[in-house]
């Protein structure tokens, strides 16, 4: 039997008084794309943190691609992350900083493959330019380089639409679709519950830091909570 | 490729990318000139070039103190350069990416320290001569041995400096933490550099300067030791 690419049993997180999930449990197979939709505050954002090792689980078992979150490491080696704040250094250009973002990958990568990833996303022309000098769409391009250099078994886009044009979003949404076709595993938290739908074979929706719904796309859209999805947008 | 190789390449990317932005901003190492600069100038204008520093003592009150003068003033100028190293993360969620590229954490504070090291040092180039001139001190005539105390002095205070400016990073008062939080711990290293400079510039007849560079070799593999093994703790949430 396959790896399941994000397994959690039970997984509880408290920031001081305020439980942000509340007993999870949650499999994700490998090569599948799950839309993780929800309101605000509902622990969708929480999760992602969990799984990327940035946040600690205050109680429950979770393990990434067979591997016990404890193992930070490791864990990190298997997972790539896509948020809203790229994190890329304004007074770098967007060369240097996906250079930099490959020797801390421990990535052999020759300066024609980064600008051929520069070129991917649409920045070939600004990769010589500061990235102070960028629109929040052009840093969420360059973040989108960055995020996939080390061709993460599973990757996490946490509001990847926020701040992007027309093209943009065309290039998330080719990123989902290049991720699937690999057969890697993608989990998509996002307000675009639309995108989410088209993009994503399978749903699952958080309130109040609990599973809310857990099922296929189709049965999603003809759920009652289809019709209250369209406050979280 | 090794893994000891892997990881001095990932210290070396961050202490190349940290140089790099401050060569561009300039932010850390210009408040830091100006600052030493003022200093200096002060303490030249409030002790007078002309007052003798006593009976038993050779030379001026300036010339006496102008060891503990230095050594203060580069320090205190050294704070602004660690506040920023990890200031350059926060603005835009650089730390948290650090945190989150695979490998040992260990490349990170390497990284930065190599950094620190490099920027306090070459504003010592700049600062060390000004005080010579303002203070009529011959350095030029003991460059090999304040230039050993120099870097053994600034290594010793950025593996500390650079420890704290990272725990203190997310906090909002760090600017007040963070030198509250280190000159305790770096009252070895001071005593030690303030001493060994002194004996350096104006003779060392006991032969006292070899202990003084013995504690102060000894306190820095101390600091390193000890915040190269702890630092993973201080990136964790």
């Amino acid at each position: 039997m396959a790896i399941p690419a994000v397994q959690v049993v039970g997984l509880a997180k408290r920031y001081g008084h305020n439980w942000a999930l509340r007993g999870l449990d949650l499999t994700v197979a490998a090569g599948e794309a799950v839309a993780l939709l929800g309101p605000n505050g509902s622990g969708k954002s929480t999760l992602l943190r969990i799984l990327v090792t940035a946040a600690r689980p205050t109680l429950g078992d979770v393990r990434v691609c067979g591997v016990p979150i404890a193992d930070g490491d490791e864990v990190r080696r298997h997972v790539g992350l896509l948020s809203d704040r790229p994190p890329v250094y304004n007074e770098l250009t967007a060369l240097e900083n996906l250079k930099f973002a490959a020797a801390m990958y421990g990535l052999q990568a020759s300066e024609s493959d980064l600008r051929d990833a520069l070129a991917g996303v649409g920045l070939a022309r600004a990769s010589g330019s500061r990235v102070g000098t960028f629109s929040q769409g052009m840093g969420q391009r360059l973040s989108l380089a960055r995020a996939t250099l080390q061709n993460p078994d599973l990757i996490l886009l946490d509001e990847p639409y926020n701040a992007l044009d027309a093209e943009g979003l065309r290039l998330v949404d080719q990123l989902l679709a290049k991720v699937r076709a690999a057969g890697k595993t993608a989990i998509l938290a996002t307000h675009h519950i639309a995108k989410g739908l088209a993009l994503c074979d399978r749903v699952v929706a958080l309130r109040d830091g609990r599973l809310a719904f857990d099922g296929p796309t189709a049965q999603f859209a003809a759920s009652p909570l289809a019709e209250e999805a369209g406050a979280w947008a | 490729m090794t893994p000891l190789r892997r990881e001095w390449r990932r210290a070396l990317a961050v202490a190349r990318k940290d140089l790099l932005i401050e060569r561009r901003a300039k932010a850390a190492f210009n408040s830091m000139a100006f600052f030493a600069g003022m200093v200096l100038l002060t303490f030249g204008f409030a002790l007078g070039p002309d007052v003798p520093a006593g009976a038993a003592r050779e030379g001026t009150l300036l010339q006496q103190l102008a060891p503990g003068l230095i050594w203060v003033t580069i320090l205190f100028a050294g704070v602004l350069a660690l506040d920023r190293s990890f200031q350059v993360e926060m603005e835009r969620g650089g730390l948290e990416a650090l945190r989150l590229y695979p490998g040992d954490r260990k490349a990170i504070y390497l990284g930065k320290l190599i950094a620190n090291v490099t920027i306090m040092l070459i504003m010592e180039v700049l600062v060390c001569p000004f005080a010579g001139i303002l203070y009529s001190l011959d350095l030029w005539g003991q460059l090999p041995g304040l230039a050993g105390v120099a870097i053994l002095t600034t290594i010793g205070f950025a593996a500390i400096g650079t420890f704290y400016a990272a725990l203190t990073a997310n906090l909002r008062a760090r600017q007040v933490l963070l030198p509250l939080l280190m000159f305790p711990v770096l009252i070895p290293v001071i005593l030690a550099a303030v001493k060994a400079t002194g004996l350096v510039l104006h003779g060392d007849p006991m032969g006292e300067l070899g202990s003084w560079v013995k504690l102060l070799s000894a306190v820095d593999i101390l600091f390193l030791t000890t915040c190269l093994l702890v630092f993973e703790y201080v990136l964790e949430e």
